[in-house]
């Protein structure tokens, strides 16, 4: 209610920051050719607030805060800083203003050091030396611990974010723009990072967080805006609400419940890793090293940790397209296939889904019956003495498209002109209609909207049900919850034994993802527990 | 206002198949301007270049006499290109298989041998200009070398080699000195389609490999994995598809393709092998590729446009004394304007008008 009557106060031209908001935009619209990102958005901004964007994959989130943060320019309406419209020429003059932006993904050179990134993202004229001296200040500070003269690719994740963490304070914003900070941290690291930003808004900052993790906005933010469909559908106090109710806001409707079968049996082992190591075949990779695991017909295994762990290597690995000189480091249906090449996998009855949907997954610019072959032509008689059978690759389109609901513009278009959803439902389709005994998937949902999530969870849980052995790699700790029967953990390349689904709480996975080993103690307790 | 280039969500296949058509058209406004400067009419100098070579006979067979070796090597080009595999140097391969294919018709001059002359040549020649092509690839894959420069450079190699045999081994003894080999027997010969005529039975092969890369790249497994190792390198190597090996086969393939146009031209038209055999058709081939939108049909359109092109500009250095170079010009610009108006495919044009309509008050 607050909120409401502050927007009616007629008070554009007062800077006194009590009374109008730090950031207001008044029918903010971007328009793409046809495509409207953002449809007339009004928000406000006020210091001391923690302020969540909240909303799906294409819902307008990044639009909006690019055009806040100068790197677009709004087609129709205004952005107001302190009352006062403002057309930003870029993101420097952002910067001067005292509003600073933390990317989702990093800008930053691996081969240059802490110092030398801050540096180069300054505008400032100070030397060299007072910068550093400054950037250790400003950490220290805010508790954001980083050694100026390490080189950025020996760094983590979550410290790689610290540089651009601190980076961004150290131009001392009124007015901070987080891109789903947490996505790449664990629990424990998430955890850390909100008590600074309780500390940027004690200090009377404001910040505008982009999330689509419910309990984390639930949990920070004092605010929250739900976009959907690049429409503002309403501001509301996030503590009040429940998760249940804001999921509803963001999607538009109830999201189904995935079900696992009962009764689901495990059996004979399908996927076996035997002790695999592998360097790796680019400068900054990740060295696989020892892993094993055994994955059972009917049984869901999930890989979790934070990204750049190795778990884009093991996909490598497991799917052949790195192949290891000792056959016997990967089993796929009691065959030794270490050293064989990805479509010989295919036909041992492996099935594969990449992270990257585009360029990956697919061939971006083809079409989906193009791209039902790719992975078809190895063992789905789509292929007749070396001439392509056009009419079986679009009955695969059409199969996939009905059993898996994928909506698309016309019968077989361009892998590119699907929404990423349905380009995800298209590909985790493609590979569940080859009945695959095992598959290996990687971030099935990653940037996919809740509806075909959903669909797509369902899908993996129905193929174990029916007998295939699944290999999930996720950062949504929640999703493979939701999901697997045992959690493992990939942190520097190497694997931690599975933890059952039951005994895998968010705390413990946190420490694993973190580089900790659970004591055998604690373990033991939390058997009996 | 402001024009700026938008992204389209799909290939357009309209612009696919107009952008060629617009490009002909900017480059012959280009010239109009050129011809303009010159000095010369332009009217009458688009009429010789374009309209004059169309209206006899022997004009007529002299384009697809030219479209020959323009076609064929663009086929094999294509391929490679679709691949992302560079080759740049099928002029090299065109004179490796015109002089290995020369060998045989040299060393049988004279002799009473039978009709196995010419099939041998064609087979030896697709085998040298492969196997000249290969050079660079395995470079390639091997060192990392960038085909571009390797393949281009060989064609100097291939020419001087050329240029040594003519002078030197194989010279004609009773050739007044000039650098030719004498004139090849007729078992040697490609045979001619029109008695007294000069369209000859290449033209025929050329056919042929159109409409086998049609079959290839339409149909085909193999033709698949040639145009996504291309478009998506990576999604290619999820699929299973060795990019490596196809750098080895595209290659192979094109070289061949040239060194068959090159033993053709030499055992065909020409009918002894000399210096400047060549009107640089292993670079033009490069334009007809690409003017063809890298398709096969495209290609034998594109092929037999840019003979119209050769037939024309000496048409228009004989009636107008337009020098000859003009015609590489005029393939240069045409060649720019295609690329250009490729980027129309995945984009198109829109004016902007920078329109901050500040709704005020709408708080």
């Amino acid at each position: 209610m607050q909120a409401h009557q502050r927007m009616l106060d007629p008070t554009p031209n007062s800077l006194h920051s009590g009374e109008s908001p730090l950031l207001k935009t008044v029918g903010l619209t971007k328009r793409y050719g046809e495509f409207l990102a953002n449809d007339s958005i009004d928000i406000d901004v006020w210091p001391r607030e923690i302020h969540a964007l909240l909303g799906e994959n294409g819902a307008g989130k990044s639009t909006l805060v690019k055009a806040i943060y100068g790197l677009i320019q709004p087609s129709a309406g205004e952005i107001r800083w302190q009352g006062e419209p403002i057309v930003l020429s870029g993101p420097s003059e952002a910067r001067s203003r005292g509003i600073g932006m933390v990317f989702q993904h990093f800008s930053l050179f691996d081969n240059l050091t802490v110092a030398e990134n801050v540096a180069l993202g300054l505008d400032g004229k100070e030397s060299f030396k007072d910068m550093s001296a400054r950037l250790e200040q400003v950490s220290r500070t805010y508790g954001l611990p980083l050694d100026p003269k390490r080189e950025v690719w020996q760094l983590s994740v979550g410290e790689r974010q610290r540089i651009e963490i601190v980076r961004t304070l150290m131009q001392d914003p009124k007015f901070l723009i987080l891109d789903e900070p947490t996505a790449v941290l664990t629990p424990q690291e998430a955890d850390q990072l909100f008590v600074v930003l309780e500390r940027l808004k004690a200090e009377g900052r404001a910040i505008l967080y982009i999330s689509h993790k419910l309990e984390e906005v639930k949990r920070l933010c004092d605010t929250a805006t739900i976009l959907r469909g690049g429409k503002k559908i309403q501001t509301c106090n996030p503590r009040q609400e429940t998760a249940a109710s804001l999921a509803r806001m963001m999607v538009g409707g109830e999201i189904k419940e995935v079900k696992a079968a009962a009764g689901r049996r495990t059996t004979i082992p399908r996927l076996v890793v035997n002790d695999l190591s592998l360097a790796p075949d680019e400068a900054h990779g990740v060295r696989l090293e020892h892993i094993s695991f055994e994955l059972k017909g009917g049984e869901i295994l999930g890989i979790a940790g934070v990204a750049g762990n190795g778990q884009d290597e093991l996909f490598a690995a497991l799917s052949g397209e790195r192949l290891s000189k000792d056959p016997g480091t990967i089993v796929i249906e009691g065959i030794a296939a270490g050293h064989l090449s990805i479509t010989k996998r295919r036909k041992l009855g492996a099935a594969f889904v990449p992270e990257e949907r585009l360029g990956h997954g697919t061939a971006p610019r083809m079409k989906l019956s193009e791209n039902a072959l790719l992975t078809g032509h190895a063992a789905s008689g789509m292929v007749h003495h070396g001439f392509i059978d056009t009419a079986a690759t679009l009955k695969t389109v059409d199969k996939a498209t009905e059993t898996f609901d994928v909506r698309k513009a016309k019968r077989d278009p361009e892998a590119a002109s699907l929404s990423g959803g349905n380009l995800q439902k298209f590909i985790v389709g493609r590979e569940i209609l080859r009945n695959p005994a095992v598959l290996v998937v990687s971030q099935p949902t990653w940037g996919v909207d809740a509806g075909a999530a959903a669909v797509i969870r369902q899908a993996l849980l129905d193929l174990a049900t029916a007998g295939a052995a699944v290999l999930v790699t996720s950062q949504d700790l929640d999703e493979l919850a939701e999901i697997a029967d045992r959690i493992a953990v990939m942190f520097h390349g190497r694997l931690s034994a599975p933890l059952a689904a039951s005994e895998a709480t968010r705390e413990k996975l946190g420490l694993l993802m973190g580089g900790s080993t659970l004591e055998p103690k604690e373990a033991a307790h939390a058997v009996g527990a | 206002m402001q024009l700026v280039l938008e992204k389209r969500a799909e290939r357009s296949n309209t612009i696919a198949l107009v952008s060629p058509l617009i490009a002909i058209g900017l480059t012959i406004v280009t010239m109009t301007i050129l011809f303009a400067i010159l000095g010369k009419n332009p009217v009458l100098a688009l009429h010789a270049y374009f309209i004059a070579p169309l209206t006899d006979g022997y004009s007529l067979q002299e384009i697809a006499v030219k479209a020959t070796p323009l076609v064929m090597i663009a086929i094999g080009l294509s391929l490679c290109y679709l691949a992302n595999a560079w080759n740049i140097g099928a002029e090299g391969q065109f004179l490796i298989g015109a002089v290995a294919g020369s060998w045989i018709a040299v060393k049988t001059q004279g002799t009473d041998a039978g009709a196995w002359v010419l099939p041998a040549m064609l087979v030896l020649a697709a085998a040298a200009g492969a196997l000249y092509a290969l050079i660079p690839a395995i470079c390639k894959v091997k060192f990392g070398a960038s085909e571009i420069l390797t393949s281009l450079m060989l064609v100097y190699v291939a020419d001087l080699l050329m240029d040594y045999l003519v002078r030197g081994p194989w010279r004609d003894p009773k050739g007044f000195n000039f650098p030719t080999t004498a004139e090849f027997d007729p078992v040697a010969t490609v045979p001619l389609l029109i008695e007294g005529g000069r369209l000859h039975f290449g033209s025929i092969i050329a056919l042929l490999v159109v409409a086998a890369a049609a079959i290839l790249l339409g149909r085909t497994i193999k033709g698949f994995e040639i145009r996504v190792v291309g478009a998506a390198p990576r999604a290619a190597r999820f699929g299973g598809f060795n990019a490596n090996q196809l750098i080895i086969l595209t290659f192979a393939v094109s070289g061949a393709l040239a060194g068959l146009a090159g033993i053709i031209e030499v055992a065909g038209p020409v009918g002894h092998l000399q210096p400047g055999i060549s009107p640089g058709y292993g670079f033009t081939a490069i334009i007809v590729a690409f003017l063809g939108r890298l398709n096969p049909i495209g290609i034998l359109i594109a092929g037999l446009f840019l003979a119209l092109t050769f037939i024309g500009g000496e048409q228009a250095q004989i009636a107008m004394k337009i020098p000859l170079d003009v015609t590489k010009v005029f393939q240069g610009i045409l060649l720019f304007y295609v690329l250009a108006c490729d980027s129309l495919i995945l984009y198109r044009f829109k004016l902007v008008f920078p329109n901050r309509q500040v709704i005020r008050g709408a708080g």
